[in-house]
């Protein structure tokens, strides 16, 4: 998993049908020390994740474990909010 | 499998049940020579590992859900050991 800010989401009419009613938003990895790593990708949300907050997400098959039965045609999903964090 | 250290913890409220009472650490993958490589990882323990401890990693959804113990936990990254030492002979 990797840490991440909320930073958008996405609105997509037209989609494949398991991704119907299922949150898309776009996020922006970040490291340790908060700093932005890498290019921002979008994710699904099964945790309620908003704009603004920190979350942590899954890449892989894994993410869409989730919404199992359902298999949902994603590569990374959300899934926790990250109250706090603390680095030594 | 891949070497990393351990440098922080991460409390998470709100979150998928199958990380219901599994620690969450944040861990930096290093080289041989411990030099950071790549991003900050976010890897559930299953070993009691600790902040600054150099540890084995998987980052693998299967393994990663075996360490976890948990069949279909939505999880990538996992510790399974605690390194002692690294022996390379080049």
């Amino acid at each position: 998993m990797q840490m991440a800010r909320v930073i958008g989401d996405v609105v997509a009419t037209r989609k494949d049908e398991a991704l119907a009613g299922i949150t898309l938003l776009v996020i922006q990895p970040i490291g340790a020390d908060g700093a932005n790593v890498g290019r921002t990708l979008v994710a699904v949300d099964s945790v309620g994740a908003g704009v603004g907050e920190t979350v942590f997400f899954v890449r892989g098959k894994e993410a869409s474990f989730p919404f199992h039965p359902t298999e949902v045609p994603t590569d990374a999903g959300i899934v926790g909010i990250v109250d706090h964090w603390d680095v030594e | 499998m891949q070497i990393a250290r351990v440098v922080g913890t991460v409390v998470a409220t709100q979150k998928h049940r199958a990380f219901e009472g599994a620690k969450l650490l944040l861990v930096q993958p290093v080289g041989l020579d411990d030099t950071p490589r790549g991003p900050t990882l976010l890897a559930v323990d299953s070993v009691g590992a600790g902040v600054t401890e150099r540890v084995l990693i998987v980052q693998e959804g299967r393994a990663a859900g075996e360490a976890l113990g948990r069949k279909g936990a939505p999880v990538d990254a996992a510790i399974v050991g605690i390194i002692d030492s690294v022996d390379v002979q080049e």
